[in-house]
This record gives structure tokens, C-alpha cells and sequence, in this order.
């Protein structure tokens, strides 16, 4: 009897590891499309256009990178909509192929939660917003100060950690169930600040009746790395992911566009001709089409292009990038695409 | 006159409910006048047109809406087939109808290619329904049946041609409250027979399930539903959001269908069984002819109840995902363009489905009227 079952068992484990063989480079190129995660009610990340009822946005714009690279279309993607709470069940369970859902790389989710994390996409942070009567000019002067920010948070422990790490006393905190409610008690005058991600006060900012009567201080409290993800174990399908992303990075290094593309593959430049797959097999030894980065240009844009479009100045959502964390490593920031080559 | 008499003996009869009437009535003029106010200076409603196809249909193709016409003229057909044969004062039938057509064909945000798939669908429901008043009334009864099998088959095939990722707001809504109902009910009943019978483990097994899901909240029914189902089947299958959310409402509707119905079938007194049992009728039988018809009867408004309570409880799919109506507010209020209307977008979505709801309860009495219940 226990014969039987350790037959029975090492034959099951054997399946699946048969299963666990095949990558999921294999089984998206034989269904002709990719699924990918995103979040539909994140503004200027995702959310759905009212008139063509499509997906929309920064991390959208990589989902179709991916496409692009894989099937010279961005739009062979079908999109499903995933909350914050079943976002890593969907990977898990082999929902979707891989998820662009502004998820920040925590060590935790790398480890017990069994996600393999992709290049950072994005740079967020904890930030504070005064308004500009108050007169602060840094975080460090906040000593005392009534701060507003929502419930059961991240940001409410950050902001207590660093209340106590400056050994400051008389600091109150205001906690409200959604962050409308703690904006109306910050204009209305019941807190002196309100902390939240960078990202989310610049879009409050643009919100309030006189945004220049407000301040994003330049502080930083915590690090928010936003990036996608994908499966544990699947190198192979990590691997083309991770450096589909570099590609639009060092795209923007380039200074390759999709205006400029066509000028740039009649480079004789070898680094160039190598990057845009006109010569070597760098596409190739990823398993990939050995033109994939001209396809994510042609079709998606270098990063610049994909910020701009969604997060820049003519956005309505307006991130600034100039010397932010999210700028090219050439002009300060951090975004550093290992070479191609 | 009489105006003035009424309001004396009813508001202003002694100090103490004068002095209620005046709180009262100050009370909902501020609120109401600071609300008017909001509504007619201050509210920004473009909101709502500018999105009003994605609050119908989310994020459904353009190119592809004449999908949700069919659809939905093959729904209409149904229905008037269906009140065709059941309505028999046709003409107050047939006014109800030609006003809901011109009241919606009024709404100021719709597009004219809109108004002429509404206009033809209704036109289809308006077909339907004569003919069904023009066949014979024994044979239009038992066409009802197939009818709505072979109807329902066909819209949703029609709808496929999108995949149902691609569907969401107030159609996902409904056909998810459609089909949730309409699983959930014959599971439902078969518990409640099960839980009534006399065989030790149907009837343990029934009531382990029935408490069991009543005992555990819908959200967490929903979640399990979607983590869960996907490792029943091969991997290569996968499994649409909206099938797995549907499963979830099934699986939690059905216990509670089963206590009602339950609540019904001991309220049927066991002289019907003995009676049927004494002419000769089968098991079988009895139950079909004698007892299930009163007792549903008699649990009518427990019923539609339940069935409202699904209509507004499909809005939970927001925490898994689906895009339905509440979703379709949530997607639209994070459009850079319409940041920070959520009052506008949210009390457009109460009202939607106060009218779903509405419209469900009137239906629900006039099915009480009509089956005599209070009366008989």
C-alpha cells in the first residue's frame, strides 16, 4: 500500500514538474495574446478611457511594451482588473501572464508571498503637503504639527515612525477611512499637513481649487519602488519581461523615439544597430523576436515618451520628472538600464 | 380647506408635536435646500453623459455595441412573450409599455444611433408579444419554457462575440444578477427539498451546506470562488472573472433561497400530503403539483427579496475585480479628467440601482396581486 502511494505521489510530482518545464513564454505566444493584471482605478496608471472604453495609462503602456515585443501589436492584450488584495493570487494561481499593477517591491512579497519582481518601473514615496501660508519649507520643521492622512495605511506607521525617530512631542495624527475625506479636513483647516504617496498628493494638488496655494515638501519619508511582477521560477519568461523594460529605459538613453525610430535603424552606430536587433541575436538568446526593442518603440514609446504621455506636463495627472528619482541616471535619477550588448 | 383641517388634527394637534412638525420641517429644509443648491450650482454632471457608455457598458468595444442591442432585443422578446402570455389586460399592458419605451428614449444623454437600438429592441419586445397573445394560450404556456432556454442561449452567444472580460458596468450587472438568480434557484430548491427530507444524509448533508454558507459572509463566498475555482480545472482552461463571481453569488444565494423555500414547505399542511398520498399521486408527483406550488406561493415576497438582495449585492464584484456598475464609478472617478466628482458619479449610481430595485419590488407586488396572496 505504501508502494502504491509513493508511486502515485512521485508520479504526480513528476507531472508537475513537466508542467512547471514548459515557460510561459511557450503558452502565450501559442494563444496569440497576453493576459496581463493591471489596476483599472488608479489615475494616471490605469483606468479606462470613456470613449473607446480601452485601458489606459502608465503601467497599462507596459503591458503593451510586452505585447509589442512578442507580437509586433500592442493590442493583443487582454486586461483583467485586479484590487490590490487578489493581485498576487492571480499570479499564483497562473491567472494572468504577468501584472503592471503599481505594486512596490517589498521583501516580504519577493519571499513568503512567491513572486518574481521585474525592473523597477516607477519611483514613489511617502510625501507631506502644506499649504503654502504656513511657511514650512522641509519635513524636519514639522515639530508639533497636526498631520491628516488615511486609515490602516502604510503611511499612518511611517509617519509614527518618524514622529518618534525625531523624539518629537505634541504631534497629533488624524486618521480618516478615504483620502477625499482627510483632503476636506486639510483645506477646511482641522490639520496643518496630510501625508500620503508622492504620486497621490500630486493628484490631490491638481484637484483643490487653488493648487498654488499648496506645497509637496521635498521630503521622502519611506521608499515605494513600483514595478511589476511575475511568476516564481520562469526565468525564462522573467527574463524577456525584465528586459522588455530595460529596453524602453535605455531607449530614452539612446534618445531613440518613435518619431526618430526610422533614422535610428540606418544608424551604423554598433551599439545602436545591436540594441535595434539589426545585427547580433541579443532578442534571440531571450527567446525573443531579435527586433523587440524597434517593436516597443515603434509601437509603445521609449520610458520618457510612456512618463510623458500619462504623468508628464500636458497630463492632467502632472508628476514632475526633472531630477526626480524617476529621471534617467544621466540627468540625476535612478532609472539604469544595464547596457545591451 | 380640507388641506388646512388635515394638517391640524395630523401636524399641529398639541404643543409637543407642533414643535416636532416645526423641527422637522426646518431640519429637512436646510438639508434639502443645501442639496438643491449643491445639485444645481455647484455639481459638475457632465460626468454623466461623458461617461455614460461606460456606466452602461464599461469597457465593452464601441465597434461591437450592436452585440448589446441584439442582446437585448432578444431580452425584450422574452419579455414580452412573457407578459403576453401571463398579462391579460392587454391594453394597460401595452400603455406601461409604449411609456417606459418613450421615458427612456426621452434620457437627454443618449447618442441617436442609441435611441434607435433601444427603439428596435423595444420594437422586438412589442413583436414578441403579440404574437404570444396570438397563439393559442395552452401552447404559449408550455412554449415559455424553451423559450427562455433558447432565448437566453442566443443573447448570451451573441454577447460572447466579446469576451467577457471586456463587458462591465449596468449589463454585467443585470446579466450577472440573471443568471445568479437563475442557478441559484433550482439549487436552492433542491436543498430545501433535501433539508425536509426524510433520507438521514441528503437531509445532514443539505443542512451542513445550507449552514455552512450562511454561517460565512458573501465577500469571503466571492473570494473563495475566485481563488478557488481556477484550481478545479486544467490550467490551460481558464476560468472567466465573471463565471467564478456568478459561482460565488450561486453558491451563497442558493442556502438562502433553501430556508425560505424551506419556511414555505412547512407551512403546507400535512393534510396536502395525505390527501395526495390518498389519490394515488407518486412522491414525485406530489411535491411538483401539490406542495412546491404553495409553497413558493406563500413565499413570493421573501423570494423577490432575496433576488433584490443579489441585484445590489453584485456590486461586491468590485473587491474581486469585475467591473461592474459600483466598479464602473470607481474606474471613471480615477480618469484624470474627472478627478474629485465622486458625489456626482455616486449618487448617479445610487440612483441606477434605486431604480433596479424599485422596479423589482413593484414587479414583486403585482406578482403578489395577481397570485391573490393575502387574500386566498
Amino acid at each position: 500500500m505504501k508502494r502504491l502511494v509513493l508511486i502515485v505521489l512521485s508520479f504526480l510530482l513528476l507531472t508537475a514538474f513537466g508542467l512547471a518545464q514548459k515557460s510561459r513564454m511557450d503558452v502565450v505566444m501559442e494563444r496569440g495574446k497576453l493576459i496581463c493584471g493591471v489596476n483599472g482605478k488608479a489615475p494616471g496608471f490605469g483606468y479606462v478611457d470613456e470613449k473607446t472604453g480601452k485601458y489606459m495609462g502608465f503601467d497599462v503602456d507596459f503591458c503593451r511594451a510586452v505585447s509589442a515585443a512578442l507580437f509586433d501589436d500592442p493590442d493583443r492584450v487582454e486586461y483583467v482588473p485586479l484590487t490590490a488584495k487578489a493581485r498576487f493570487n492571480a499570479i499564483q494561481t497562473g491567472e494572468v501572464d504577468v501584472v503592471f499593477r503599481n505594486t512596490t517591491i517589498t521583501t516580504s512579497r519577493d519571499g513568503s508571498v512567491g513572486v518574481d519582481f521585474l525592473p523597477v518601473n516607477f519611483y514613489d514615496g511617502q510625501g507631506v503637503m502644506v499649504k503654502k501660508e504656513l511657511g514650512v519649507k522641509s519635513v524636519y520643521e514639522l515639530e508639533g504639527a497636526t498631520v491628516c492622512t488615511n486609515q490602516g495605511t502604510t503611511t499612518e506607521k511611517n509617519w509614527t515612525d518618524f514622529v518618534r525617530s525625531q523624539g518629537w512631542k505634541g504631534n497629533k495624527l488624524l486618521t480618516f477611512e478615504s483620502f477625499d475625506k482627510v483632503f476636506n479636513a486639510f483645506m477646511s483647516g482641522r490639520c496643518d499637513a496630510v501625508t500620503t504617496d508622492k504620486s497621490g498628493l500630486v493628484g490631490w494638488k491638481a484637484k483643490a481649487p487653488d493648487p498654488e496655494a499648496l506645497v509637496i515638501l521635498p521630503e521622502t519619508l519611506s521608499k515605494e519602488p513600483l514595478a511589476g511582477f511575475t511568476f516564481q521560477n520562469d526565468s525564462r519568461w522573467r527574463d524577456a519581461l525584465t528586459w522588455i523594460v530595460y529596453a524602453t529605459i535605455q531607449a530614452e538613453e539612446f534618445g531613440i523615439t518613435q518619431k526618430n525610430l526610422d533614422e535610428f535603424l540606418k544608424s551604423d552606430k554598433p551599439a545602436i544597430r545591436r540594441f535595434l536587433g539589426l545585427e547580433g541575436t541579443l532578442g534571440k538568446g531571450l527567446g525573443l523576436p531579435n527586433d523587440f526593442v524597434a517593436r516597443v518603440i515603434r509601437h509603445v514609446g521609449n520610458y520618457g515618451e510612456i512618463y510623458d504621455r500619462h504623468l508628464g506636463p500636458n497630463s492632467p495627472f502632472f508628476i514632475p520628472r526633472k531630477g526626480s528619482l524617476n529621471d534617467l541616471y544621466t540627468r540625476g535619477g535612478l532609472m539604469y538600464s544595464p547596457p545591451f550588448r | 380647506m380640507r388641506a388646512l383641517a388635515w394638517m391640524k388634527r395630523n401636524l399641529f394637534n398639541g404643543v409637543w408635536n407642533t414643535l416636532l412638525t416645526l423641527v422637522t420641517a426646518y431640519l429637512l429644509y436646510a438639508v434639502g435646500r443645501a442639496i438643491l443648491v449643491w445639485a444645481f450650482t455647484e455639481a459638475r454632471w457632465q460626468v454623466i453623459p461623458a461617461n455614460f457608455r461606460l456606466f452602461m457598458v464599461g469597457p465593452f468595444p464601441p465597434e461591437a455595441i450592436w452585440r448589446v442591442w441584439v442582446a437585448l432585443a432578444i431580452f425584450l422578446a422574452l419579455v414580452g412573450f412573457t407578459a403576453g402570455v401571463v398579462v391579460r389586460r392587454r391594453y394597460l399592458g401595452t400603455a406601461a409599455a409604449v411609456a417606459g419605451v418613450l421615458y427612456l428614449l426621452a434620457f437627454p444623454v443618449l447618442l441617436p444611433s442609441s435611441r434607435l437600438g433601444l427603439l428596435a429592441a423595444a420594437f422586438a419586445g412589442g413583436l414578441a408579444w403579440l404574437l404570444a397573445g396570438s397563439i393559442a394560450p395552452r401552447l404559449a404556456r408550455r412554449l415559455l419554457a424553451p423559450v427562455w432556454f433558447l432565448g437566453t442561449l442566443a443573447a448570451i452567444q451573441v454577447l460572447s462575440g466579446v469576451p467577457s472580460q471586456r463587458w462591465g458596468g449596468l449589463l454585467l450587472t443585470v446579466i450577472a444578477t440573471f443568471f445568479a438568480v437563475v442557478l441559484a434557484f433550482p439549487l436552492g430548491l433542491l436543498l430545501a427539498l433535501g433539508r425536509t427530507s426524510k433520507m438521514p444524509v441528503i437531509s445532514l448533508l443539505s443542512t451542513l451546506y445550507i449552514e455552512l454558507v450562511r454561517g460565512v459572509p458573501l465577500v469571503t463566498v466571492l473570494f473563495l470562488a475566485w481563488i478557488m475555482v481556477p484550481l478545479f480545472v486544467p490550467e490551460d482552461f481558464r476560468v472567466p472573472q465573471l463565471v467564478r463571481g456568478i459561482a460565488g453569488f450561486v453558491l451563497f444565494a442558493a442556502a438562502y433561497l433553501a430556508e425560505y423555500v424551506r419556511g414555505g414547505l412547512q407551512g403546507v399542511s400535512r393534510g396536502q400530503w395525505e390527501a395526495a398520498w390518498a389519490l394515488g399521486l407518486s412522491g414525485f408527483q406530489t411535491v411538483v403539483f401539490i406542495i412546491l406550488p404553495q409553497a413558493l406561493r406563500a413565499v413570493i415576497p421573501a423570494l423577490i427579496g432575496q433576488v433584490i438582495a443579489i441585484f445590489k449585492d453584485t456590486s461586491l464584484f468590485v473587491i474581486i475585480g469585475i467591473m461592474d456598475l459600483l466598479s464602473m464609478a470607481q474606474v471613471v472617478l480615477s480618469n484624470p479628467k474627472f478627478l474629485g466628482l465622486e458625489r456626482e458619479v455616486y449618487l448617479f449610481v445610487m440612483f441606477v440601482y434605486f431604480l433596479g430595485a424599485a422596479s423589482l419590488s413593484f414587479l414583486s407586488r403585482r406578482l403578489e396581486a395577481a397570485m391573490g396572496l393575502g387574500k386566498r
